[in-house]
């Protein structure tokens, strides 16, 4: 009977509506209760965490994680991607599965989880291909892979093209209960591009990837969602026109849900003056306006979580020219940092939302028993020091790539602790800045 | 700087680069001074044609990742005009895919003992790239749509040549806008020293957006020649364009080729530039390539001005602390 012990945090719950300070004590892997739930004392335990400043939250969710294994591991592996999950704040991630090969069989869904309880850090759920081998022609076995496990279907990196196709996978997940996540882009309309379409495009002569790529494809999934009654999950939401259209959507109860990205929400295509290929990313940085319509639609709840699309890539690959290079940044160890700093300190959102945005929803969304401190939930937790100031260090990340557009950056807000089923995974040794 | 042995001073003080990447970053108290020099290093050659050996011990390296003849050949007579030794280095993106990235080519080169690198590519950027990874001077001359400062600066340095002013003048830039980095550089430089600049061409070539950067847009040619001082007439890239951005050519030359008809429509004294290689019948008629009113050869020669200009400022020796004897390859910036 191992207990452990979180004293005296801001308990952030809000699938209880939970904001208090108080303590959380776990037992054998499971939340036991939030203060002296039964009106038996707190005080002893084999382990305790001094929270006193932090807040103490149900562990951070990442719905949207490239983790490269198998195929390209000099990105990223199932263990690198998942110490930095750990690190980041991150007690589950979900894989997406344009691996090589794809995630599209039994057999590869079983080889992710055997290499996630190997590596023995975070939560892996697995997303797998809506069609076979990523192809965008057929429906892969989703059943089957439901049965091995995935939690949700997605092509992600390429959008599910045929429209029939992605009316006939919507139809057939129902059955499952399973969302489609989609990467939203009319291909005819950003071929060849490198970056937001707009002044800064022009002036520096890169090809462009308009709004209207992602727009458009978003309108025919809300239609398609619709009209088969299908859970459709709009992934990394960029444009401004989006958030509209998702928001109509939901309040014609839609089944729709959405995520954006830190980056989304903080930088601008003006980074890309510098021609730096850590800027480049599917969908791009778009422009102010944009970022300002992202965030009001996640502080209104239009865009339900924040996920990071963390995609690794090797230096050497991000060194090529910008139209050669990637696209795709990291995302997982700043993820926090760039919430915080742009969302929570700056009032847009509140810590209650945060967490929600970050573990309960991305749970709810994925069917995943997570996002909740609730008595007898498996006791996934994140200490978060929502003071702390610190400076991003590529050369000191957990990913096995370096390929970030914020080194250098100062952020506020930074995971601490990280408890995975009552075990702390990851502890932050580095001393507060003065 | 007026003598005629300017090139024996060190470079002003006032021109601080260690490299020409874009025309868009630099003041326009730069500009005229790249101007002033190549007046200056046109009369000091006899239009082009002597040598004077200020770079003599340097190295420049043409490093061509994209086909051309013309800027390629301008640059080696312009560095050899300053006694200076060329190597060209021409490849294709695509024969560097064995794995060698352009950053490791060109560390290589550098590891060779040069002095300048004048870099080519058909990607937007590299030369800034190129400019992070090494200590000698990066010239650009042309990298993708985005920009070509030296084809700006010859093309301004033509039309003051000829008009004798810039600020005031109007210049239209007729064509392909969406891939001419000569237009970008020409934007930035004339609107820099006050000229105003009209894009004409279709829509889908010429972005309203434009107007945000200060210059005029026009889709009707025949409407704003009158007006014109001078039209630089841009080549249709056709190699970087992915869908046609007109029905046919035969579509575009009716409405925006420089013909001998709307040549009579415009002011007597109407400028041609047109950067070349022109596609003749396209652009522009061989009718009015010809004519006198064409600054199309008087382009190419003013071009070994404008780099000769460009290679010494670059490579050329610096005042005071770090400089030291002319000819002894120590005074370059590091």
């Amino acid at each position: 009977m191992a207990t452990l012990l979180i004293r005296g945090g801001r308990v952030v719950d809000p699938s209880q509506g939970v904001d208090r300070v108080d303590d959380v004590l776990v037992r054998d892997g499971l939340i036991v209760s939030i203060g002296h739930g039964g009106g038996q004392p707190i005080g002893r335990a084999d382990e305790t965490i001094e929270a006193a400043g932090l807040v103490v939250c149900p562990g951070l969710v990442d719905m949207h994680v490239h983790l490269r294994e198998p195929g390209r591991e000099e990105d990223e592996t199932i263990e690198t991607g998942t110490r930095a999950a750990l690190a980041g704040g991150f007690t589950s991630v979900a894989c997406i599965p344009n691996t090589e090969p794809p995630i599209d069989t039994q057999a590869a869904v079983e080889f992710i989880r055997q290499k996630a309880t190997r590596a023995d850090t975070c939560n892996v759920f697995v997303v797998a291909c809506v069609s076979r081998g990523r192809e965008g022609k057929e429906l892969a076995e989703i059943g089957r892979l439901v049965e091995a496990g995935a939690v949700a279907f997605s092509d992600d990196g390429s959008p599910v093209y045929d429209a029939e196709l992605m009316r006939r996978a919507l139809e057939y997940c129902r059955m499952f209960d399973k969302p489609v996540l989609a990467h939203e882009e009319v291909l005819e309309l950003s071929r060849g591009g490198i970056m937001h379409e707009g002044l800064v495009s022009l002036v520096l002569g890169l090809p462009g990837m308009p709004a209207a790529a992602e727009d458009v494809m978003i309108g025919r999934d809300i239609t398609l969602a619709e009209t088969t009654g299908g859970r459709v999950h709009v992934m990394h939401v960029s444009t401004a026109g989006g958030v509209a259209l998702i928001r109509d959507a939901k309040r014609r109860g839609v089944r729709i849900t959405a995520e954006a990205c830190p980056h989304h929400f903080t930088l601008t295509d003006e980074s890309l003056r510098g021609f730096d290929a850590n800027c480049k990313m599917s969908p791009p940085l778009r422009t102010a306006a944009d970022v300002e319509a992202i965030i009001t639609g996640l502080a209104d709840g239009t865009i339900d979580c924040i996920a990071t699309d963390h995609a690794p890539h090797a230096r050497e690959k991000k060194l090529l020219e910008i139209d050669r290079a990637p696209f795709g940044i990291l995302g997982l160890e700043t993820a926090v940092g760039l919430t915080v700093t742009r969302l929570v300190a700056t009032g847009r959102i509140g810590w209650p939302r945060m967490v929600e945005a970050m573990s309960l929803l991305p749970s709810r969304i994925l069917g995943i028993a997570r996002g909740t401190l609730q008595p007898g939930a498996v006791a996934d937790i994140t200490l978060i020091d929502p003071a702390r100031s610190w400076r991003v260090d590529r050369s000191r990340l957990c990913s096995k790539s370096i390929n970030t557009p914020f080194d250098g950056w100062t952020l506020q807000g930074r995971a601490v602790a990280t408890i995975v089923a009552g075990r702390i995974k990851y502890r932050l040794r580095e001393p507060a800045a003065p | 700087m007026t003598s005629d042995s300017f090139y024996r001073e060190p470079v002003p003080a006032e021109w601080a680069h260690r490299h020409l990447l874009d025309l868009e970053r630099l003041t326009p108290d730069e500009i005229r001074l790249l101007l002033d020099t190549a007046t200056l290093f046109k009369e000091a050659t006899g239009g082009c044609r002597r040598k004077l050996g200020v770079l003599s011990g340097f190295t420049v390296v043409n490093l061509f990742f994209e086909n051309s003849t013309r800027t390629r050949v301008s640059f080696a007579l312009a560095a050899r005009r300053l006694g200076a030794d060329t190597v060209d280095f021409t490849t294709s993106s695509s024969s560097l895919s064995k794995g060698e990235s352009f950053i490791d080519t060109a560390r290589n080169l550098e590891a060779m003992g040069i002095d300048a690198v004048v870099v080519r590519h058909s990607t937007p950027g590299t030369p800034h790239l190129l400019a992070q990874h090494l200590q000698v001077g990066v010239i650009n001359a042309g990298d993708g749509p985005h920009e070509h400062p030296t084809q700006g600066l010859l093309d301004i340095f033509s039309i003051r040549e000829r008009l004798g002013r810039i600020e005031g003048t109007t210049v239209a830039l007729v064509g392909d806008i969406a891939h001419s980095r000569t237009a970008r550089s020409n934007i930035w430089g004339l609107t820099k020293l006050g000229a105003r600049v009209i894009l004409c061409g279709p829509p889908t070539l010429v972005s309203d957006r434009w107007k945000e950067c200060g210059v005029e847009v026009s889709h009707d040619l025949d409407a704003i020649l009158p007006r014109c001082d001078v039209v630089n007439l841009l080549r249709i890239q056709f190699e970087r364009q992915s869908t046609r951005p007109f029905p046919s050519v035969q579509e575009y030359a009716h409405l925006y080729a420089m013909t001998g008809e709307r040549l009579r429509q415009a002011r007597d004294d109407l400028l041609i530039l047109a950067p070349g290689p022109i596609n003749r019948g396209v652009e522009v008629t061989a009718e009015v390539a010809d004519c006198s009113r064409s600054l199309i050869l008087d382009q190419v020669t003013n071009g070994l001005a404008v780099r000769m200009a460009v290679l010494w400022l670059i490579c050329g020796p610096r005042a005071a602390p770090t400089t030291t004897p002319l000819g002894s390859h120590g005074g370059r910036l590091v």
